[in-house]
């Protein structure tokens, strides 16, 4: 038996008395002082997030972004050195591998960052689509730990211990700089609906900016933030979830993230079937629901319209910051009409949601 | 910090006797691994709940939790505050928090519960 796998982390998270659990075969913090006061925590100040789950892949070679290009859906080509994109990457089904960060270092460099438990999945991915490709793809999930900093003050916390100019890293742009003397790429994205940034850098050194990072932003607040916190603030802001919104059975399409399906590129992997899904009709959409009757949607609970599976939910929680239950389904597009009222099947009870506007949440604009 | 005048079961639940009216609860440690409680589901007053079957959930953020009764009998009370306020769970799961109080049928089920001791034991237990 092979163990869970642990950050180098690990131990600043026992040290903290986190709650740990399995996630994707990695031993995680799901929560420090509490979900909601973590979720409050990262929306009103600052939190801070071991990521070093997720994976990094690397892609060198003359033919890298051709590569790339065939890889996702999005269009890589308008990416210039130091900028970032957002993208699925797809089966020929026009179902999701995954949902990827794609950091363009040059063109003959891409550094790619994918989902934890998907990683091994990926990695095995692209290098069957390799091919006559000239480049090579490599697993480096091993040679970083990842910190994401994320909330409203996280530029002015890390600033202090930065010898560049944070304000200059603009949204989905990274570089690379010291932290606490400490090579680090820095990137500003994140997955919680706040300003913020992520930070890679070289294992040895991560329990020392885990630390630093934590004590200089002690007075304003910060802590430190476990996946329970993270997925009901990416939950808020409509951030998908790989294995809730996205999966093998599910289009970009249909889980409302076609503005990253390029269509005037050139060839890609899922193009066809997307483009004929397109033409054809999206056959199920996204949709945000608001409970009306007592209860909470759970993933996977049924939907139904008079006694009729309609879908299913795919995310639903209590919301921390609108103080309401609140949920993501995917149903029968005809169906998706704002204002209707549909039922959860909770525990084969039906409880009545109504549809409302998906993105629950958008921070207020500096 | 387990009231010593409760009983406990093995599903982290405790039930305060007094005559035959019953109080149900969840204790200190259920809600402590649960963490944030946001959603309690309730009999209504006037309903029975059978010994060892589910009366209701607790959910936190995180998870759904069934809760079981102690012993069978009628709801003749439903703490409604806990609706607007699941939090109560956290703060005061022996006082304010208290869920259910039953008009027992019979009292013996109540027997082969555990004392506050005992439980203790049984969560540093089950922690290993």
């Amino acid at each position: 038996m092979v163990g869970p796998k642990r950050t180098p982390l690990y131990e600043e998270h026992q040290a903290a008395k986190a709650k740990l659990i399995d996630f994707g075969g990695w031993e995680m913090p799901v929560q420090y002082a509490g979900v909601i006061e973590e979720h409050h925590a990262v929306r009103k100040k600052a939190g801070l997030f071991d990521t070093s789950h997720m994976g990094e892949i690397d892609v060198r070679g003359k033919d890298a972004l051709a590569f790339v290009q065939m890889l996702i859906t999005n269009d890589a080509s308008i990416l210039q050195d130091g900028k970032i994109l957002y993208s699925p990457m797809c089966y020929p089904t026009g179902g999701i591998v995954d949902d990827l960060l794609v950091y363009r270092y040059d063109l003959e460099h891409f550094f790619i960052v994918v989902n934890a438990s998907n990683t091994d999945k990926d990695y095995t991915w692209m290098l069957d689509q390799v091919k006559d490709f000239k480049v090579t793809v490599d697993n480096v999930s091993d040679q970083y730990v990842q910190i994401a900093l994320q909330g409203p003050l996280a530029e002015t916390i890390l600033q202090r211990l930065s010898n560049i100019d944070l304000s200059k890293i603009i949204y989905y742009t990274f570089t690379h700089g010291e932290i606490d003397g400490v090579p680090c790429l820095i990137s500003r994205t994140g997955y919680t609906g706040e300003d913020g940034f992520e930070i890679y850098c070289s294992p040895e050194f991560g329990r020392q900016l885990w630390r630093k990072i934590l004590e200089i932003g002690a007075a304003d607040g910060v802590q430190p933030i476990g996946l329970g916190a993270r997925d009901t603030l990416r939950f808020e802001a409509r951030l998908p979830l790989y294995g809730n919104e996205l999966g093998r059975e599910i289009t970009p399409l249909e889980a409302g993230i076609g503005f990253f399906v390029k269509f005037d590129k050139d060839d890609f992997v899922g193009k066809e079937a997307l483009q004929a899904q397109k033409e054809q009709g999206v056959p199920r959409k996204l949709v945000g629901l608001e409970m009306v009757g007592r209860g909470i949607a759970r993933s996977h609970y049924p939907l139904q319209k008079e006694g009729e599976d309609i879908g299913f939910v795919t995310s639903g929680s209590f919301s921390p910051t609108l103080n309401k239950n609140i949920a993501l389904g995917l149903i029968r597009t005809e169906l998706a009409v704002q204002g209707d009222v549909l039922d959860v099947l909770i525990r084969e009870k039906p409880v009545q949601a109504k549809i409302i506007p998906s993105l629950f949440y958008t921070r207020a604009k500096r | 910090m387990n009231p010593i005048e409760l009983k406990y079961n093995k599903d982290h639940e405790y039930a305060r006797v007094n005559g035959n009216i019953v109080t149900f609860g969840i204790t200190n440690h259920a809600q402590e691994s649960l963490g944030d409680v946001v959603f309690v589901e309730l009999p209504d007053e006037g309903a029975t709940v059978t010994v060892g079957k589910s009366y209701g959930t607790v959910e936190s953020v995180k998870a759904v939790s069934d809760i079981t009764a102690s012993i069978s009998g009628k709801v003749i009370e439903v703490n409604t505050l806990v609706f607007d306020s699941p939090d109560l769970l956290n703060s005061d799961p022996y006082g304010e928090g208290w869920l259910l109080k039953v008009e027992a049928d019979d009292l013996s089920p109540l027997e082969t519960m555990m004392t506050a001791a005992e439980y203790e034991a049984f969560v540093a237990e089950e922690e290993h």
